[in-house]
């Protein structure tokens, strides 16, 4: 057990070198990209529509392509520890590469096709995994919500994506960024835009679709530090960065940005305050960072962008490390609950140093990196071209709230006394607080080298925007000018909301109270209506009676008919009676005759003696017209046919002697089959008066001797000019044939004392 | 001879359109023969007639000698038919099946999938589940 | 069924019905028959047999499952299209062995052929499968 315990965790470690062999190639290529190259690599997939598989790495990919391969490996190997010997193990490690893999592939697709692809793979993987514990409801209805919400948001970006297709005359992002103003400029800019902001802000969880985030923390805890906080919900914010050098500019993009940011940002702030649940609580404050992003993206100046993608960097190194914290509390407390456990720093040092490490870089002290981001930030909301003062106001609150929920997360599970009667709690595996360590770490590293990350990270992924500007002067202090002033501000703004949380807390649980409209209620609201859409008219369709089906089928195939026969303006061509030797006539009276008699007998062996009459005479019928294949066939499947149905039918009961169903009901049936017999009719008439165009059959006629060695033309189609046709009519005689067989065996079955249930 | 063979057409759809609605199995059998043949029938003619010989070709000759009839529909009919013989069979093997499960042959009251909210054999429709 | 009339007169018959289903078979690419035509005579052969003789019987003058037949069937005009894939040219192309051009040509044979044959033995082994298996269960 032991032995098959430790296999099953270290090959958790294994499947990490997927990411960390990833992180290596990345890392190579580092210098490529910091010296603005963008490597290409492409192979055709479906060139008829301009879609390759081709992918490119600038710098923003790089950036982007660091952290996901990064995040990848530390939470493999966390997972490995966290997850133990769980029964789905195997399938959590292939679900979180796959998720991996295709959140790689989106940042460095080349190709917006492809980039959907890979755009709808990471809602479809992280479906999977948000709803890993699918045996809780909450998560399947979490998971069911998340893939609504960003599926939905996928597809409008898919119909964003074909009207940019159609407008740059190209799928390839490289050619795309090369065309400069051509979407600013053409008259489809406003749907273009919405179409991929829909997109952008689903799969963001911007306002107002940011309810599905915090539901989505039923993921487990590893799920959420790398889905929800480093990589998926990254993923918008790496679309509306890789199309800004083509799309941002107009007043549209930078209003609705700016503005649908900003009311995330403190949507996602104000109500972090409001939970309890820790890890509710850095959704939250996920969506605070997301909002954030969005506004400074917003922005067209380089320092709104080297915010943006600064703070992109700093919240996914302090974001994913709190959530593995968490995961490390839940692990060993059993609860999440921010007032349930009390002053582990002493029992949990690696974990409380993590914790501090992120923590004081999501509250922006000096020395981490949060503070050279907040900095950064600061300079950037002051460049902005929308309201840069509301924009700079909504930047320090937001940030002052982060820094008293960084406090509330650090200060009261770690410092402090425990409590009386506290269940004992141990350190955590090496496994679980080293990667969060690291990560904290890295945090502290690069608020020391500043200009290292700003060198080879962000001024590459800035030049892969468009913007050059001069060389980023990250540094720990620029001297006393106004982002240092409102660093200060928000330090002690901050410090002071910590204080005064319980007073805040209350204020907002009463205003959420009186929220009459939540973004949840619009989407449960909406899916109960698809669902009430959906059963009117299956009620009225679809209500059991397979006489209804028929009728509506039927009655369907009559009105298109007529429609159509009426449209053409076409009167039913009549070329008046044809001159008919009389065993013509005679055949096909006879015809008629048992056709009527099939209708109206009340007798099995009338019925089918009639079908045989009906039949044979269409052998006839073909024999005289030159068709002796198709009459010699006709004639042995109406012999076959006598022989099943006299094994099958017998066995069934005799036809009623009087007809079920009301007698109004049938005699419209006799007029709707009535009115299909003569739309059929009527269209073969129409169909049979010009002159027929021979040109297919005149080259079989052609070439059946010279070319396939037969005389019989209709066989050498069969089996040779044809044979594919012949090839899958054979496969489906015989898998009909299987079929039939299946059944009555299974008949068999039941005879023989196997039961078998309907 | 097209125009009289396109009328019989219509009469076979006509009659296998009623028995298909027919609530009764064994008369949709009938029905689905009827609308294959019929469908098989269509095609033929409109491939268009002709009093000739069939589409083979003579003895020392390379090409057929004179109008011969239309081989392409009839190399369409030829696996119609034989498919239809084989949809033909399975049908009936199921609606044997069926009528073994559920001991009617009347479709109203074969709703094992999607039960009515309250439907019972009525006095009119005697239902009669026969043992096997 | 199995009266002493239709016993005798099926012994008879089957032989002959079957030797003619394989002439339908052959003579079809150059006249009026062919792989469907053959089986079905056949199958009707057999048909007649498992009446007279019971299914049991049938099964062992048949000598393997019919299901085999079918897949054997459609092996073989798989195989009969494949030929030609490997000959380098489309999938179901007709390739001919035999001497001299167009009119003039004297084939042997040709992948069409066993083409048909597949033909034949998937529509003979599916209705074989059915009337068996629906005999039996009787």
């Amino acid at each position: 057990m032991s032995a098959s315990r430790s296999a099953k965790v270290r090959w958790h470690y294994l499947a990490a070198l997927l990411p960390a062999g990833l992180f290596a190639l990345l890392a190579v290529s580092l210098p490529a990209t910091a010296a603005h190259q963008v490597l290409r690599w492409e192979i055709d997939w479906v060139p008829a529509l301009g879609v390759d598989l081709a992918l490119r790495l600038d710098g923003l990919s790089m950036l982007f392509g660091l952290v996901i391969t990064a995040a990848g490996a530390i939470i493999s190997v966390y997972s490995g520890a966290y997850l133990g010997p769980h029964r789905y193990a195997g399938r959590y490690q292939v679900l979180l590469q796959s998720f991996m893999l295709a959140m790689l592939g989106l940042v460095m697709a080349d190709n917006l096709i492809l980039l959907f692809v890979f755009w709808e793979l990471t809602t479809f993987t992280s479906f999977l995994l948000i709803g890993f514990t699918h045996d809780q409801s909450e998560a399947r209805e979490s998971a069911r919500q998340a893939l609504f919400v960003t599926g939905a948001g996928g597809l409008a970006m898919l119909a964003g994506f074909v009207l940019i297709g159609r407008v740059a005359g190209t799928y390839s992002l490289t050619e795309l960024l090369s065309r400069g103003d051509i979407l600013r400029q053409t008259p489809l800019y406003p749907a273009i835009f919405i179409l991929v902001l829909a997109g952008a802000f689903t799969k963001s969880a911007q306002f107002p679709f940011h309810f599905w985030l915090p539901n989505a923390m039923t993921a487990p805890t590893p799920i959420s530090a790398f889905l929800h906080s480093a990589t998926m919900v990254k993923a918008g914010i790496y679309l509306l960065a890789r199309l800004h050098p083509v799309l941002s500019g107009p007043p549209a993009w930078t209003i609705t940005l700016t503005s649908f940011g900003a009311l995330t940002a403190l949507t996602g702030a104000l109500l972090a305050f409001g939970q309890t649940d820790m890890k509710r609580i850095l959704a939250y404050t996920t969506l605070m960072a997301l909002g954030m992003l969005t506004l400074f993206l917003g922005g067209t100046h380089t320092a709104a962008l080297v915010a943006a993608l600064t703070f992109f960097l700093v919240h996914a190194l302090y974001k994913s490390a709190l959530f593995l914290v968490v995961g490390i509390l839940d692990h060993e407390t059993g609860t999440r609950r921010l007032d349930a456990v009390r002053g582990l720093a002493r029992a949990m040092p690696g974990t409380a140093a993590a914790a501090a490490a992120a923590a004081m870089s999501m509250a922006g002290f000096p020395l981490f990196f949060g503070f050279i981001g907040k900095e950064i930030m600061y300079d950037g909301a002051l460049s902005m071209d929308f309201m840069p003062g509301s924009v700079t106001l909504v930047a320090v609150s937001a940030n002052t709230l982060m820094t008293a929920v960084a406090g509330i997360l650090l200060v009261r599970p770690f410092l402090g006394k425990p409590p009386q009667g506290q269940v004992p709690v141990h350190e955590a595996a090496a496994a679980l607080f080293a990667g969060p360590l690291l990560l904290g770490g890295t945090g502290i590293l690069f608020g020391i080298i500043p200009w290292w990350v700003a060198r080879w990270l962000v001024q590459p992924a800035v030049h892969a925007l468009g913007h050059d500007g001069p060389p980023l002067a990250a540094h720990l202090f620029h001297g006393w000018n106004m982002p240092l002033l409102l660093s200060i501000v928000t330090l002690s703004v901050g410090v002071l909301c910590y204080v005064g949380r319980s007073v805040i807390t209350r204020f907002l649980r009463r205003w959420l109270a009186a929220c009459p409209l939540t973004g949840d209620a619009v989407y449960q609201g909406a899916l109960q209506g698809v669902q009430w859409s959906g059963r009117l008219p299956t009620g009225l369709l679809q209500n059991g009676s397979l006489h209804r089906y028929l009728f509506i089928v039927m009655a369907t195939f009559v009105g298109l008919g007529i429609w159509r026969l009426a449209a053409g303006g076409q009167p039913p061509i009549w070329g008046g009676i044809p001159s008919l030797a009389y065993r013509e006539w005679l055949l096909v009276g006879l015809e008629a005759v048992a056709v009527a008699a099939v209708v109206v007998t009340q007798k099995r062996l009338v019925a089918i003696s009639s079908l045989g009459v009906v039949g044979a005479g269409l052998a006839l019928i073909f024999l005289m017209f030159g068709a002796p294949d198709v009459a010699l066939t006709q004639l042995l499947v109406e012999t076959l046919t006598v022989i099943i149905v006299a094994v099958v039918l017998l066995r069934l009961p005799d036809l009623q002697s009087r007809e079920c169903g009301d007698r109004p009901v049938r005699i419209v049936d006799g007029l709707l089959a009535l009115a299909a017999g003569t739309v059929v009719a009527v269209m073969l008439l129409n169909a049979t008066t010009p002159p027929l165009d021979r040109d297919v059959t005149a080259y079989y006629e052609q070439y059946s001797l010279l070319a396939a060695h037969g005389r019989n033309i209709v066989n050498v189609i069969l089996v040779d000019f044809r044979a594919l046709d012949t090839l899958g009519e054979i496969t489906v005689v015989a898998l009909a044939g299987l079929a039939a067989f299946a059944l009555i065996r299974r008949e068999r079955h039941r005879k023989g004392g196997q039961k078998w249930e309907p | 001879m097209e125009s009289v063979l396109a009328i019989l057409v219509g009469v076979m759809v006509a009659g296998s359109v009623y028995l298909i609605l027919g609530r009764n199995l064994i008369r949709f059998i009938f029905g689905l023969v009827l609308a294959s043949n019929a469908v098989n029938l269509l095609l033929f003619t409109g491939g268009r007639l002709t009093h000739s010989r069939p589409p083979l070709i003579a003895e020392g000759a390379s090409t057929p000698v004179g109008p011969v009839a239309n081989a392409l529909p009839q190399a369409l009919m030829l696996t119609a038919i034989v498919i239809g013989f084989a949809l033909l069979v399975f049908i009936f093997v199921l609606f044997y099946r069926a009528y073994q499960e559920i001991g009617t042959v009347d479709t109203e009251f074969m709703r094992l999938a999607e039960p009515p909210d309250a439907v019972t054999p009525g006095p009119t429709c005697p239902i009669e589940p026969k043992e096997v | 069924m199995g009266t002493l009339i239709l016993k005798a007169a099926t012994r008879l018959l089957v032989g002959l019905i079957l030797v003619f289903s394989v002439y339908l078979l052959f003579r079809g690419h150059q006249s009026p028959g062919g792989g469907f035509a053959g089986a079905l005579v056949a199958g009707t052969a057999f048909a007649l047999f498992a009446i007279s003789e019971g299914a049991a019987a049938c099964r062992r003058a048949l000598r393997i499952d019919p299901r085999l037949l079918t897949a054997a069937g459609l092996l073989t005009a798989l195989a009969a299209g494949i030929t030609a894939v490997v000959a380098n040219k489309p999938f179901l192309t007709g390739l001919w062995w035999g001497w001299g051009h167009g009119a003039e040509a004297h084939v042997i044979i040709g992948t069409p052929v066993i083409f048909d044959i597949g033909v034949y033995l998937t529509v003979l082994g599916t209705i074989l499968t059915l009337v068996l298996a629906l005999e039996e269960e009787a």
